[in-house]
């Protein structure tokens, strides 16, 4: 009746994992009785979990990522602490929990923090900047949130119902085979993600579409600004590259649940294909994810030095060319395979010419800077970190690029110094950037700058000292993963690099502290007109936060930095242009479906894992039945009248006449 | 106002949406395309993601291709006569579904069902030669635990077969939702999306056909 679901699936006997996970579920408990008993839950379900509104999505998404940030970085300190104490010790978590928790931390980071927050901010700022109501398919875009959000309820679910991977975050066979990995962990790991690759694959074809085929008229690609081009360049990587997962994990599944020999030891299968395929989505995941914060970095460099982008043309170049060569440097993640010095040559060229266009931005965003009137509000320091802690890893991965130079220091701490290194500065910091730079939009206030600042000295120095005494255990010749170890020369690095661990913890209590501090203080952070920072594209031509509609008038748009001419012609003629004729706004009406949908994902997902086939069954039903009564529904949009239109852009209008005024009052 | 913020010597708003409408001769400008096109845009998309996710199964097929481990290859065990059969009655399928397309554009209930109902016919013959093909293996005793090379051609086959019989779940529903709610437009782009489906699973098909079955038998 429950497959191979019994008592014994909850860790009684491991007091770390069920004592977090009583904690999360009681925490989720009392809000969810909040919730409800307040009388929150109607406006929720009308406001949020139904809506189809890109904003709304976006914020979701977001607010999904900076979730699980608390709980990957949480794994991250049971491993600082643990390799920190496992000195001629067994510390305090055995090999076995430990292994869940490196394997659980990287999956969590990569998966449902990096790619959440990512596409929330995509999803949240694209069809403003394109000037444009929503996305090309909101429902789908609701789906696409709600699967993902599937995956992320799997992996913690697995804390407490049965275990999680042991394998590390990719997992490698003949390890993660049945043979060697028979417990549900591997399961977990894979219907989690075939489930939320589905949602990312959505979101991907949706952001595609939206990009190339919905522009405010006048708004060519090379007026588009560089974040939507960022995003168009990991979207298709996106679509190009998840297949491949999806493809590779189902093999893996068929593997371990139907005994097929696609990685086995036995029977011919082939160990080797599963590194070549998995990394053949792995690395474009890389820009995948660092892509769009580039993009970030784009948006805030020019507004904080009061520049336009500088050599726009070729940031759109550079974006496009490493979305190409991303697809030609999968195996430089296993030149140990023992392809022979042609191949790996290959591999390792074409891995150090990626660094050529990425060097390129960087030298633009410098440009940007030089002559500039530069503000360093946090958005901005976050960037300059970027750049000067992202140079550092790149030039790691240049040397880990040359095929000789990466065996010595392949597996080691070297290399996972490395990418923590740029995906920490690259990809991280780019999405802090973009959350305080949009969060104004989102919600009509700023953040606190004094918290926000302190975070970030914290993060910097916790995060400096967190990863450099990696790269020096590296060429001390320490591996990865290590549960415990002897070696004396080791330890000093590794006790600097749990207080580098602390000093981010510190970093993202402040964080933290920053978002209560500015819900208290929002009347006093309060974001009147809609352009707080001085913006140059069309997301700052609107209130904060937008109505539901974005646009009364779909923008006529006239050159680069969209919004930035439009500005400067009403400051020179000390007015706004006239008032426009507001007409009624067709919506796409809220929608269930996506919500409903993970549900019945999460079902499939749970009775697959633990061998429950009839509610596998009744899972996949359920799914095409919500489809189904989806389709059926006769109307699927709601109209705005247009006095309501008017009284929502009239008022933001007067709060920039005033503006305006007092400008012109000051000058 | 914190004074960490950008001071804002120069502000806000200048009037984005003056009430000039006329479009300007600049290139590019043009009001928002239609829903069919951005609907069949973004399926096109979507199929473009899935044939990746095809390549990746023809990938491992061509790796594993002499991995037999002991059992048999491709040229013992395809029947070129059946699989001929199928890529006849799936190319057939796709002609079908071409003029059931076509009916539902001129809104002909005759000829949409007919021919949706043909294209039904079509690939149920083609998924009972397919399991066919399947049982006999799996009775010989090559079924795809067998070896690397039988589990990645179940695999890629039956990846095929298992889009065709969502494909004709999907062909149901549109029916269905025809017959209840006649050619609205947004079932027309549904059917668009449907036939475009129908379409590359034929695309695919081809493909597998020539690589699997043919190269198969010819080496």
């Amino acid at each position: 009746m429950l497959g191979k679901l019994t008592w014994s699936a909850i860790p009684f006997d491991q007091p770390i994992p069920l004592a977090a996970g009583a904690a999360v579920g009681v925490i989720l408990l009392l809000i969810l009785a909040w919730i409800v008993i307040a009388g929150h839950l109607p406006y929720l379900w009308r406001e949020w979990i139904t809506s189809v509104d890109h904003k709304r999505i976006g914020v979701m998404y977001t607010l999904l990522a900076m979730v699980m940030l608390l709980r990957g970085f949480s794994d991250a300190i049971m491993m600082r602490s643990q390799q920190a104490l496992a000195f001629h010790s067994n510390g305090y978590l055995p090999p076995d929990h430990y292994d869940q928790i490196f394997s659980a931390h990287g999956t969590l980071m990569i998966f449902f923090v990096a790619m959440p927050f990512v596409i929330g901010l995509a999803n949240f700022v694209v069809p403003l900047q394109l000037g444009v109501r929503d996305v090309a398919f909101p429902t789908l875009n609701s789906v696409g949130f709600w699967l993902t959000a599937t995956g992320a309820l799997l992996v913690n679910i697995s804390l407490v119902v049965g275990e999680f991977a042991r394998t590390g975050w990719l997992p490698y066979p003949p390890l993660s085979e049945l043979t060697y990995s028979p417990g549900v962990g591997v399961d977990y790991y894979l219907w989690a993600l075939e489930i939320s690759g589905v949602g990312t694959l959505v979101a991907g074809i949706n952001l595609v579409t939206t990009i190339l085929k919905m522009h405010a008229p006048g708004m060519t690609y090379l007026r588009m600004p560089v974040f939507c081009w960022t995003v168009l360049a990991s979207n298709l990587l996106i679509v190009a590259a998840f297949p491949i997962l999806t493809a590779t994990l189902a093999e893996l599944l068929l593997d371990r649940y139907l005994g097929f020999h696609f990685f086995t030891n036995t029977a011919g299968g082939n160990v080797m294909m599963f590194m070549n395929l998995i990394w053949a989505w792995g690395h474009p995941e890389v820009y995948i994810l660092v892509l769009p914060a580039f993009g970030i970095y784009s948006e805030v460099v020019p507004t904080f030095s009061g520049k336009p982008l500088f050599g726009y043309r070729s940031m759109v170049m550079a974006t496009m060319a490493i979305c190409l060569i991303s697809f030609m440097v999968w195996l430089h993640h296993f030149f140990t395979m023992g392809a022979g010095p042609t191949v790996n040559a290959i591999f390792g060229i074409s891995s150090m010419i990626i660094a050529v266009p990425t060097g390129v931005k960087i030298f633009n965003w410098l440009f940007t800077m030089y002559g500039g009137r530069l503000h360093f509000t946090t958005p901005m320091m976050w960037s300059i970190a970027f750049i000067i802690t992202f140079a550092v890893g790149g030039m790691t991965g240049v040397l880990l690029a040359v095929p000789p130079a990466d065996f010595l220091v392949h597996n080691s701490l070297f290399l996972v110094a490395h990418f923590h290194n740029v995906i920490i500065s690259g990809v991280l910091f780019g999405v802090f950037a973009g959350y305080i730079y949009w969060f104004p939009k989102a919600f009509g206030f700023r953040l606190h700058e004094g918290w926000g600042k302190a975070a970030f000295w914290l993060w910097q120095v916790g995060y400096v000292l967190a990863w450099a005494p990696g790269y020096v255990l590296g060429l001390e010749g320490m591996t990865r993963r290590m549960q415990h170890y002897d070696v004396a020369e080791w330890h000093p690095w590794l006790l600097l690099m749990a207080g580098g661990t602390a000093i981010i913890l510190a970093g993202i209590v402040c964080q933290i502290i920053q978002l209560f501090v500015s819900i208290r203080q929002r009347e006093q952070l309060r974001d009147v007109t809609g352009d707080v920072w001085n913006g140059r594209s069309l997301e700052w031509a609107t209130p904060s936060p937008p109505p539901v509609f974005n646009f009364p008038i779909l923008p006529r748009v006239q050159g680069e930095d969209a919004y930035w001419s439009v500005k400067q012609r009403a400051i020179q003629e000390m007015q706004l242009s006239a008032e426009p004729e507001y007409t009624e706004i067709e919506m796409p009406r809220n929608s269930p479906t996506g919500f409903i949908c993970a549900f019945f994902a999460t079902i499939i997902g749970f009775a697959m894992i633990w061998h429950i086939w009839w509610l596998a069954g009744v899972g996949i039903l359920g799914a095409y039945i919500a489809f189904v009564v989806f389709a059926w529904r006769d109307v699927p949009e709601y109209i705005i009248p247009a006095s309501e239109v008017a009284a929502i852009w009239g008022a933001n209008r007067q709060a920039r006449k005033q503006a305006l005024e007092r400008m012109a009052v000051q000058s | 106002m914190s004074s960490t913020t950008v001071p804002h010597g120069d502000p806000y708003h200048l009037g984005l949406f003056a009430g000039d409408h006329s479009p300007t001769a600049e290139h590019g400008v043009h009001d928002l395309l239609s829903k069919r096109i951005v609907t069949g845009y973004g399926f096109w998309i979507f199929l473009l993601s899935d044939i990746v996710m095809f390549s990746a199964f023809f990938a491992s097929f061509a790796v594993l291709r002499d991995a037999t481990a002991g059992g048999p290859s491709g040229d013992q065990i395809f029947d070129i006569t059946d699989t001929a059969l199928e890529t006849a009655l799936l190319l057939l399928s796709s002609f079908t579904c071409g003029v059931a397309f076509i009916g539902a554009q001129l809104k002909r209930d005759t000829w949409y069902f007919g021919a949706m109902a043909l294209t039904f016919l079509l690939g149920v013959g083609f998924l009972l030669l397919e399991s066919r093909e399947f049982a006999g293996l799996v009775s010989q005793g090559y079924g795809p635990t067998r070896s690397a090379f039988l589990s990645s051609f179940f695999t890629l086959v039956g990846c095929h077969g298992i889009h065709v019989t969502l494909g004709l779940l999907w062909l149901l529903t549109m029916m269905a939702q025809v017959w209840a709610k006649g050619y609205r437009p947004d079932i027309m782009r549904r059917l668009l999306c449907f036939s475009l489906f129908w379409h590359t699973l034929d695309i695919i098909w081809v493909a597998l056909f020539t690589v699997v079955y043919l190269i198969g038998v010819a080496t």
